[in-house]
């Protein structure tokens, strides 16, 4: 059910041309995601795709918009083989590589046998965090935490030394 | 945005509640979902909303601009502080067993001290971010 509207979504994303609808209808694309993850159980993923896709992500792009142009320019109305048969090839080739995947939800399948076990079975008594997801963030993937963090730091200093210094020019 | 009355009523109404809210998913985040990301997303927003209401000037005022770009550093070097910490008191680098006397407690305040980390980076880099696309074209 979801997955539909998420499909409804995505064309009426394609065929819009006025970019204020687009931005919305992104927003509701990133907040029904945001209702997929939980209905797959991960609340803490909804939570961050609900904030970030559904708010902050929205706002930004409403801020670049307040800055350009709300209207989309018409591409040249006539078909192109070679694009068509490029994104056809690399969509048939990566649903073919979807088939060697285990089927969803299979306890057999690599993911669910590595560490996952170890961490649901001993994360609480090693760390006495009930949170496992948390657990696992901070506590056994501190290193990816950090690479995420210095991520976002690298993305705020670039947004920054980008957009910031071109407005103290025109200030001076 | 000056007169609409409702929008900035109900904006101040809702900000307390929204920061408070951040702050709980921050510190609540061990038991519940939730966590420094989660935490710092929420409260940029909160921010983010008052500047769409109240314009830049008066959200620069709340949080002036240097502060902000220091919060950005701080709190990856919180983070990288904590890992640093844990290597100075004998362990590996981001151990946290050895930051307190009994290893449980060393966890808790592990995490506790890297997610006030991610949060504050988190939330300093949205609110940047936020201010130098709103500050521009607007003279």
């Amino acid at each position: 059910m979801l997955l539909s509207f998420l499909a409804v979504m995505a064309l009426a994303i394609l065929r819009l041309r006025n970019l204020l609808a687009v931005v919305m209808l992104s927003g509701i694309y990133s907040l029904l995601s945001a209702g997929l993850f939980v209905t797959l159980d991960a609340v803490d993923v909804a939570f961050t795709e609900a904030a970030v896709g559904g708010g902050i992500a929205t706002l930004l792009m409403l801020a670049t918009l307040a800055l350009t142009t709300d209207e989309e320019k018409r591409p040249a109305e006539r078909l192109r083989i070679a694009p068509l048969l490029v994104v056809l090839a690399t969509g048939a080739l990566l649903i073919y590589g979807t088939l060697d995947m285990p089927s969803y939800g299979d306890p057999q399948a690599p993911i669910h046998r590595h560490v996952a076990p170890r961490y649901i079975a001993e994360a609480q008594s090693e760390t006495s965090v009930p949170n496992v997801v948390t657990a696992v963030l901070a506590s056994y993937r501190g290193y990816d935490t950090m690479g995420e963090l210095a991520v976002i730091f690298t993305a705020g200093i670039g947004v920054m030394l980008l957009l910031g210094r071109a407005r103290k020019r025109r200030d001076d | 945005m000056h007169r609409h009355s409702v929008l900035r009523v109900t904006t101040k109404l809702l900000m307390p509640f929204i920061l408070l809210f951040a702050l709980y998913v921050q510190f609540h985040g061990d038991f519940g979902p939730g966590g420094g990301f989660q935490a710092g997303v929420i409260f940029g927003a909160g921010f983010i909303l008052y500047t769409l209401i109240y314009g830049v000037e008066n959200a620069r005022r709340v949080a002036p601009e240097p502060v902000v770009r220091v919060l950005i550093a701080f709190g990856l070097l919180l983070y990288i502080g904590v890992g640093y910490a844990g290597l100075l008191l004998g362990g590996n680098f981001l151990d946290y067993f050895v930051l307190a006397q009994e290893p449980e407690k060393g966890q808790h305040l592990g995490i506790f001290l890297i997610e006030l980390g991610v949060g504050t980076t988190v939330a300093a880099t949205m609110v940047t971010v936020f201010f130098t696309f709103a500050g521009r074209g607007r003279p």
